[in-house]
């Protein structure tokens, strides 16, 4: 890969990004401020999300309690992040950002709860 | 009967917010009708993150923002009731309401918010050719069987439309097993977010085909199969340019309608292009007192405008049972010209106007580096350049009240004017 293109998602312009890989380092053509610059070279050397998803709960109220990641993961580890919040079931009561699993996938990042939820 | 100063129909972002200001601006006998089980509206199915980005600088999920302004409510001591169906209101301002705990109430108030929100376009609305099976989802009623109720929906999937519920659904059901074979797009261009298509569907190597449409569903009791096809420009399929995908599933994500059936009711004024009531620079209705804020009035694409916009109504609506807003005085119209859907509001008493008056508005097409004109009857008062526009994407413009008192008059237009 010497050459790949993105579109920006800094702004609603949303500039089409091409980034080429030279001698000197990453070089980013396309954009018209900086933010677009920065996306780029985070985009291309270390993409990450926030990842949101559900889990299973054990609630009069709800069947599903709403989880994410209280960081950004690397995207390479999001289905594999998915097995494992596919397994996970939870007992309340649950106070919003509650942490469900810690250190997930040892990427330092944990899971926790998007909201509360009393029974 | 049972008497309140404000009423606010609906208790998701819109209401909540209305709610809390016109308690901050001193109301105490405020009231919250809720007809699902639980306060948050929309947002509890709405588990993603990029909420809150400009309210709170933040990138909260839906439940989160959510949670934020239902324990402000609690904490400020807001009367509400969940389970609760309002059945109609009258120009004298009394609510007819029913749940299962109080049975049928008939509720008194000085002001009422409508904060009734919006619901999704059905496959009935756009007469879809082929049979009726099961399979066939509008993107939000799958969002809550898979987020809420916690069920799948299907496992091969075809979605037609781009608005941002769409793409958010082609990521969720990606993550959770599913295959999204495509998203289709009648339009030439998106009516989502480009953070969405980039990170729900870009992310996921999902294929977005613009001026495309489904002309045809497969299947008897389960969807089987779609046909799509490519659209000429007055977006009617080209033949032989179809593509066949088997898939059990079709989800539509094509629009959404204000819900104002309670409003049109009462007697408000509608406005065909927004859907939602007419209103003036305080959120009011056409009807003295009843204000409207949120998806009910137009459909917007960020809850943190909602929140705004709700503020804004709940502190008028605490004005107007002080008796602090101005009823008569000054009054001109804002009309949406060349390349504007529409403009809220759509009247303005310029005496309520505090420093500035917030326009909202959509344009048309995509323009990019053009100028909006704004005209007082016939003269030009401002002139803002864009680098880009899209029908997704609302436009927020800020006018000051000084410009606006500069001279008497009548009518305020908005136009897009290209070639600049």
């Amino acid at each position: 890969m010497n050459k790949q293109e993105l579109i920006c998602i800094n702004c609603p312009i949303g500039c089409h990004l091409e980034v080429t890989k030279t001698d000197q380092g990453l070089k980013v053509s396309g954009n018209q401020c900086k933010r677009g610059e920065i996306y780029a070279v985070n985009e291309i050397t270390a993409p990450s999300r926030v990842l949101t998803s559900t889990v299973r709960v054990n609630s009069s109220f709800l069947r599903r309690l709403p989880v994410r990641t209280n960081k950004p993961i690397p995207k390479s580890m999001i289905f594999q992040a998915m097995e494992i919040i596919d397994k996970i079931v939870v007992n309340t009561p649950i106070t919003i950002g509650d942490v469900i699993t810690d250190n997930l996938m040892r990427t330092g990042v944990d899971l926790i709860a998007s909201r509360s939820l009393s029974e | 009967m049972i008497s309140y100063d404000i009423v606010v129909i609906g208790g998701g972002p819109a209401g909540l917010a209305a709610a809390i200001e016109a308690r901050n601006y001193g109301v105490k006998k405020i009231l919250v009708l809720e007809r699902d089980k639980e306060l948050g509206g929309i947002l509890q199915q709405c588990i993603h993150n990029g909420f809150g980005l400009h309210i709170f600088k933040e990138e909260l999920t839906g439940p989160e923002y959510a949670e934020r302004f239902i324990t402000e409510l609690k904490s400020l001591k807001i009367d509400y009731k969940i389970n609760t169906m309002v059945l109609t209101i009258t120009k004298d301002k009394t609510i007819h309401a029913v749940n299962p705990k109080d049975g049928y109430m008939v509720i008194q108030a000085k002001a009422i918010v409508l904060a009734m929100g919006c619901r999704e376009r059905t496959a009935g609305a756009i007469s879809i050719p082929g049979t009726r099976p099961s399979g066939v989802f509008t993107a939000g009623t799958a969002q809550r069987y898979i987020n809420v109720e916690g069920y799948m929906v299907g496992r091969r999937v075809v979605i037609l439309g781009s608005g941002d519920i769409g793409l958010i659904m082609a990521r969720r059901m990606t993550l959770e097993g599913a295959k999204v074979l495509c998203v289709v797009e009648l339009m030439p261009f998106s009516g989502g977010l480009t953070r969405n298509i980039v990170q729900c569907l870009n992310d996921f190597d999902i294929p977005l085909y613009l001026s495309h449409t489904v002309t045809n569903i497969k299947g008897k009791d389960r969807v089987e199969g779609v046909t799509i096809a490519r659209v000429d420009e007055n977006r009617l399929p080209i033949p032989g340019t179809e593509i066949d995908y088997d898939c059990d599933t079709l989800l539509l994500s094509i629009g959404l309608i204000p819900e104002n059936e309670l409003t049109v009711k009462a007697g408000a004024q509608i406005d065909m292009r927004t859907n939602g009531p007419v209103v003036n620079e305080s959120m009011e209705t056409t009807i003295s007192g009843v204000f409207a804020c949120g998806n009910v009035v137009h459909v917007h694409d960020l809850v943190d405008f909602v929140t705004e916009e709700s503020r804004r109504a709940g502190r008028s609506a605490a004005k107007y049972v002080q008796k602090k807003l101005v009823e008569d005085g000054n009054e001109f119209k804002i009309e949406a010209l060349n390349g504007i859907s529409y403009i809220i509001p759509q009247t303005v008493r310029i005496d309520n106007v505090d420093k500035s008056l917030d326009l909202y508005l959509r344009v048309r097409n995509v323009y990019d580096r053009v100028k909006l004109v704004i005209k007082a009857d016939q003269e030009t008062i401002k002139e803002i350049n864009k680098r880009h526009m899209a029908p997704g994407e609302m436009e927020h413009i800020v006018l000051s009240k000084d410009l606006l008192q500069e001279k008497s008059f009548e009518r305020l237009t908005i136009e897009v004017k290209e070639g600049i």
